[in-house]
């Protein structure tokens, strides 16, 4: 009979591990249900994951790796603040949103007007947006104790109706014809989030990701505050023994993935989305949660994860045209990626064992 | 702006509707969470009861073998879930996320080739005579057998968690999980089979939105009600009347914010589309002074370490 | 008298570590039965197997003369075996009658089944109401449900672990009533305990157990407590020495402190007063759940005070967290080893910067000094004499002797004014227990003050030079220990707390 024993000391060698078996059961569970569609399992593999980096026209999809993994990474290192104290941001694309609106807002605002000025202070009002949407599960939880899951998740569909009412409303271009929309940023000088070295796909998107990354990095490993928020998610009780203060505590989680977030939406919607559309968000605050926890909520793991991640968009859309692989499919087998990282965690803190019946 | 337009009567009559889903939902996931296990996974097993129930109902022409399907599908799915914190003892609150991802990307999958059909009809139960019956008679005399069903569900979960052994021995278990274990109780086990019941729950729930509210399919047609029925369960203090409650309260809402926009009201439509969401933020705030009714072990990974 | 129950040469291991090693015992029908020995010693494991909880790897049970297997509890109780935990299995939301219901096999309808509840405790002395909610319920009454519920199978052999540590002298009195009153009624007991005292008062016979092996037998009356003790510890124990004590100004000060309780089952702290004096150890005894958790969080800053009862040197610190405390030389040591004082699954040096960080100056301008906090870790274990590999290992990978050693070492090692300390030696082995124990004699020696609260009327006597007790809240006057008798110290814990002597 099967046993998980508790091991005294996590396993170093397994929590490398883990994430790389989960790819390759990913792989193999993958490409069987390519197999159900009718696909040949290998070439879809190949297409999917080959193409885009190495194919015929790597050069056009490699810069694509940046541009979509820069949101990813960006608000999944928010996430990983708080997820590793237990504190459940889950409306991250609400903050996003709400970051975008603000940021457009004010540069919209500015129209037509030129200055250098513009963009920083855009970037400013993003992240502020998306940290004010996170203010309120914050303080609600930390005045009533509210669950920051479900408030900040129901906060989702109202940032949702909010960016409706926007494109419709306040936001709409005078000169857009009636159609639905603002301005494209992208025709507006000072508000463009361009490209620093053409056709690299790295924009001041990219910059900020790469520079919240040192800062997590740094947090965690050095910093007393990254400390707090480790004992917090291990142990909330030595915690406060320790004498860290829980509000504070979730006020900074939530504000700082909130910023975060806020601040994907304003790069996302000034750069390669351009305009404020009805739909422009397409789920970066949802799929940062699985780049999180692939990366095990490590800085340097949720790199790789979110240039994993951006990968399977990419290469699901090559897969998309060039083979007819359903567009839902990825999504699948981005959710089994997550799934089988959960499974094969046991193996981190847990020793299995075979043996005689004991009462379980 | 015609308020006179909206007829209270047919409200009521159509907010009980509108409630099933979220009730079904709600009431199953109520029987996980009083088991100690907090399942976010509720819109993915929500969305893949709509789509089975769907296909199943279109292929064989009956609705009733489409509930079944459902219910089937969303336990299935929540095995999964079961899997990943009963054996593997994964986080709760990741694994739940995953499933719903999954389960929404599963869905997707599986209804490719029913989009725009229409499913056999589930006509509504014949009360002859006592229909007519003026205000009575549309309230509680014309529906359909579905939500009569949820009804009775909310207090047959009652009836048993109240009165029964497997009532106590399962909010036993939510309440301290090492305790029951070492009195002998199969923790996991029972675990397992309310997670199971949850999903079935779930999956009815979702059937109901794509073979009677709508009744069609469309990717993602859930739209996040499943989210509504989880916090629902937090304001209801896990008590299953105040569930049903909850659930009216909320349809009511959603139905009520349909009516003004089509009533002409002179607030825009996306502000009433919030108002549901936000008034459920409202409530939950205001009970959430009431964190003593939680389950002991509610969300606590459990291991047998004898 | 006839066998009711013989165990031939019981064998388990488990990795590392052979738990019981050829254990032979015999039990008669009733009879009190005690199974002596130290923490570690094989008792939880014996009991374990006879529980039907584990499974030996070799050896024979007899019941009644019959060979006896239990694959599960239910078994077990079925044949006649009830058992009474150390840690209750109870549920605190649910009722007396549902706790007691999920205790049985074939539990009848509510309403007959508090009927039964009402007729077995009036008979046997232990007063419970059916429809109380469990959580609401103090420790000894808490124990009252076990127990009951134990009696309501009707057991042959009742095994009680170590029932004493949660009861006042004077319910202890009360409950031997309870047990002699069953052996005259032909149920055996097997009581499992390392109070020799108390074992000689009680217990027909006693097995005692070290390292796994039964080390003797004896009649408890005719032994006395220094003979049974050096064979459960296996060599002459030493007390801890306390030379003479000079007492310095006074240090910290509580005035009608007063908290209300931080959860729904935890106990409000009402009007406690006492002061302290450098150079002193004030002894707070009380069995658990009285409020000792709740007055070590109010004095190591988990909990915040309100202005004017808390005191240190002559500043009020009602309102400073356990970082302003620390820096001033208030340090504290909670009782939950694992997930209070230290984290289970961080490193010994993570866990040595999860207090040392302020007075060791492990944190410079929010950064945090790794290799030097590696250093305080490892003066720890060498100073404290902690078993483990080093300082990179998970806190949960000690032993608990070894982990105590190491969260208390780590705090006297900071150079404290005053330390107050929640059960220092609770589940620790006798080794480790008289290193901590002279570890804080030796703070006071040097000067500082030390509050140690614990359920352990012996280590409190043997190390106090003040005494007081908690109870429901409240703190008795502080009392010289020198000349305090048993009795005295069992009114200050506040007596019996309505119990009535078993009708006969």
């Amino acid at each position: 009979m099967i046993r998980f024993e508790k091991r005294p000391q996590p396993s170093k060698a397994f929590a490398y591990a883990t994430p790389l078996l989960a790819v390759l059961a990913t792989f193999f569970f993958g490409g069987l249900l390519f197999a159900a569609l009718g696909k040949d399992p290998v070439q879809s593999i190949v297409t999917i994951f080959w193409q885009p980096l190495f194919g015929e026209f790597a050069f056009f999809y490699r810069p694509q790796l940046l541009i979509k993994g820069a949101p990813l990474v960006l608000i999944a290192i928010g996430l990983s603040l708080g997820f590793r104290a237990g504190i459940w941001n889950i409306g991250a694309e609400g903050q996003y949103i709400m970051g975008a609106l603000f940021g457009a807002g004010v540069g919209l605002a500015f129209y037509p007007a030129e200055s250098f000025l513009i963009f920083p202070l855009m970037v400013v009002a993003g992240a502020l947006g998306g940290m004010l949407w996170a203010m309120i599960p914050a303080l609600l939880k930390v005045k009533f104790g509210t669950n920051e899951i479900l408030v900040s998740l129901m906060l989702v569909y109202v940032a949702e109706q909010f960016l409706a009412s926007m494109s419709l409303g306040l936001l709409k271009n005078p000169e857009g014809f009636g159609f639905p929309g603002s301005r494209n940023l992208q025709q507006y000088p000072s508000a463009h989030n361009a490209e620093i070295i053409a056709g690299s796909g790295m924009h001041w998107g990219v910059v900020a990701a790469m520079i919240a990354v040192i800062f997590a990095y740094v947090l965690f490993a050095r910093h007393k505050l990254g400390f707090a928020i480790r004992v917090t998610g291990e142990a909330p009780r030595a915690a406060r023994f320790s004498g860290v203060n829980p509000g504070r505590l979730v006020v900074f989680c939530l504000g700082a993935s909130g910023m975060l977030a806020g601040l994907a939406g304003l790069f996302e919607v000034s750069g390669p989305a351009g305009q404020v559309t009805i739909d422009f968000n397409v789920g970066y605050g949802f799929t940062a949660i699985i780049v999180a926890f692939l990366g095990r909520l490590n800085p340097i793991g949720i790199v790789l994860a979110g240039l994993l991640m951006a990968l399977t968009y990419i290469g699901g859309d090559i897969a998309q045209s060039q083979l007819q692989l359903p567009a839902a499919a990825i999504q699948v087998f981005q959710g089994m990626l997550l799934f089988f990282l959960l499974a094969f965690d046991l193996f981190t803190n847990y020793r299995l064992r075979f043996g005689r019946t004991e009462v379980a | 702006m015609d308020l006179s337009s909206i007829n209270p009567i047919l409200l009521v009559a159509a907010l009980m509707s509108a409630a099933t889903p979220i009730l079904l939902a709600a009431t199953g996931e109520l029987v996980a969470e009083r088991a100690g296990v907090l399942n976010l996974g509720v819109e993915g097993m929500m969305i893949i009861g709509a789509i089975c129930g769907f296909a199943i109902a279109v292929e064989t022409g009956s609705p009733t073998v489409g509930f079944i399907a459902a219910a089937i599908g969303g336990a299935l799915l929540s095995l999964l879930f079961a899997f990943l914190t009963q054996v593997t003892l994964a986080n709760q609150v990741a694994s739940g996320l995953a499933l719903t991802l999954f389960g929404l990307g599963l869905s997707a999958l599986l209804g490719q080739g029913y989009v725009g059909i229409k499913p056999p009809r589930m006509p509504d139960i014949n009360f002859g005579p006592l229909a007519d019956i003026p205000v009575v008679g549309p309230i509680l005399f014309s529906h359909d057998p579905i939500l009569y069903f949820g009804i009775v569900l909310v207090a047959c979960v009652w009836a048993v968690l109240k009165f029964t052994r497997l009532g106590l021995v399962l909010r036993a278990v939510g309440e301290n999980h090492e305790a029951a274990h070492a009195l002998g109780y199969k923790v996991v086990r029972i675990r397992t089979l309310a997670i199971m019941f949850g999903g079935a729950c779930a999956g009815m729930g979702g059937a109901y939105i794509s073979l009677i509210r709508v009744p069609q399919w469309t990717e993602g047609m859930t739209a996040g009600v499943g989210w509504i029925a989880l916090a629902l369960v937090v304001f209801a203090s896990w008590k299953p009347w105040r569930v049903l409650l909850g659930a009216y309260l909320f349809g009511g809402i959603t139905q009520l914010q349909l009516n003004l926009q089509g009533a002409g009201v002179a607030i825009p439509v996306e502000y009433l589309a919030m108002s549901p969401y936000v008034i459920t933020i409202i409530v939950l705030v205001i009970l959430s002074a009431d964190k003593s009714a939680a389950p002991g072990s509610l969300g606590r990974t459990f291991h047998a370490s004898s | 008298m006839t066998a009711l129950l013989s165990l031939k040469g019981l064998t388990k291991a488990y990795p590392g570590v052979v738990a019981n090693d050829d254990v032979s015992l015999t039990i008669g029908e009733g009879e009190v039965h005690a199974l002596l020995g130290e923490n570690g010693a094989g008792k939880s494991t014996l009991v374990k197997m006879i529980y039907g909880l584990v499974k030996p790897d070799s050896g024979e049970m007899m019941l009644h003369g019959a060979p006896f297997t239990p694959p599960e509890p239910r078994a077990a109780r079925a044949a006649g075996v009830g058992m009474v935990f150390q840690h209750f299995s109870l549920f605190d939301a649910l009722s007396v009658a549902e706790n007691i219901a999920l205790g049985m096999e074939d539990a009848p309808k509510m309403g007959a089944l508090s009927q039964r509840i009402r007729d077995v405790s009036d008979t046997y002395g232990l007063p419970l109401s059916p429809d109380r909610i469990v959580g609401d319920l103090s420790a000894g009454e808490r124990q009252r449900v076990e127990i009951i519920r134990c009696l309501l199978q009707a057991p042959r052999l009742l095994i009680m672990d170590e029932p004493t540590s949660v009861l006042t002298p004077q319910e202890v009195d009360i409950l031997f009533e309870t047990l002699r009153k069953l052996r005259d009624e032909g149920t055996s007991i097997l009581y499992i305990s390392h109070k020799l005292e108390e074992i000689r008062t009680l217990c027909d016979a006693a097995t005692i157990l070290r390292l796994g092996k039964v080390v003797g037998d004896c009649i408890p009356r005719d032994t006395t407590a220094r003979d049974m003790a050096e064979m459960m510890v296996g060599k002459v124990l030493t007390t801890p020495k306390r030379s003479g004590v000079t007492l310095g100004e006074t240090v910290l000060e509580l005035k009608n402190l007063s908290l209300p309780s931080p959860s729904a089952f935890g106990m409000p702290l009402r009007d406690i007063s006492f002061t302290l004096q450098k150079g002193e150890v004030l002894g707070i005894g009380g069995v658990a759940g009285n409020g000792q958790d709740e007055l070590l969080a109010a004095l190591s800053g988990e909990m915040r005070s309100p202005p004017g009862m808390l005191h240190f040197q002559g500043t009020d610190i009602g309102k400073s967290g356990p970082v302003e405390r620390r820096r001033i030389g208030l340090l504290a040591a909670p009782e939950e080893r694992l997930g209070h004082a230290a984290a289970p699954d961080m490193s010994l040096t993570e866990n040595a910067m999860l207090t040392g960080a302020v007075r060791e100056g492990l944190e410079k301008n929010g950064f945090l000094d790794w290799p030097s906090a590696r250093t305080f870790a490892e003066n720890i274990i060498e100073a404290f004499d902690v078993r483990t590999p080093g300082p990179a290992n998970a806190a949960r990978s000690l032993s608990g002797g070894n982990l105590q050693k190491f969260v208390i070492g780590r705090e006297v090692l900071q150079r404290p004014e005053v330390l107050v300390v929640n059960q220092p030696t609770w589940g620790v082995d006798a080794s480790a227990a008289a290193a901590i124990r002279q570890a804080l004699l030796d703070l006071a020696q040097a000067g500082a003050a030390v509050v140690v609260i614990s359920q352990d009327l012996d280590e409190l006597m043997e190390i106090s030079d003040r005494f007081a007790a908690l109870n429901e809240g409240r703190l008795s006057d502080p009392r010289d220990t020198d000349g305090l008798t048993v009795e005295q110290i069992g009114l200050m814990m506040g007596g019996a707390h309505g119990m009535e002597v078993a009708h006969v």
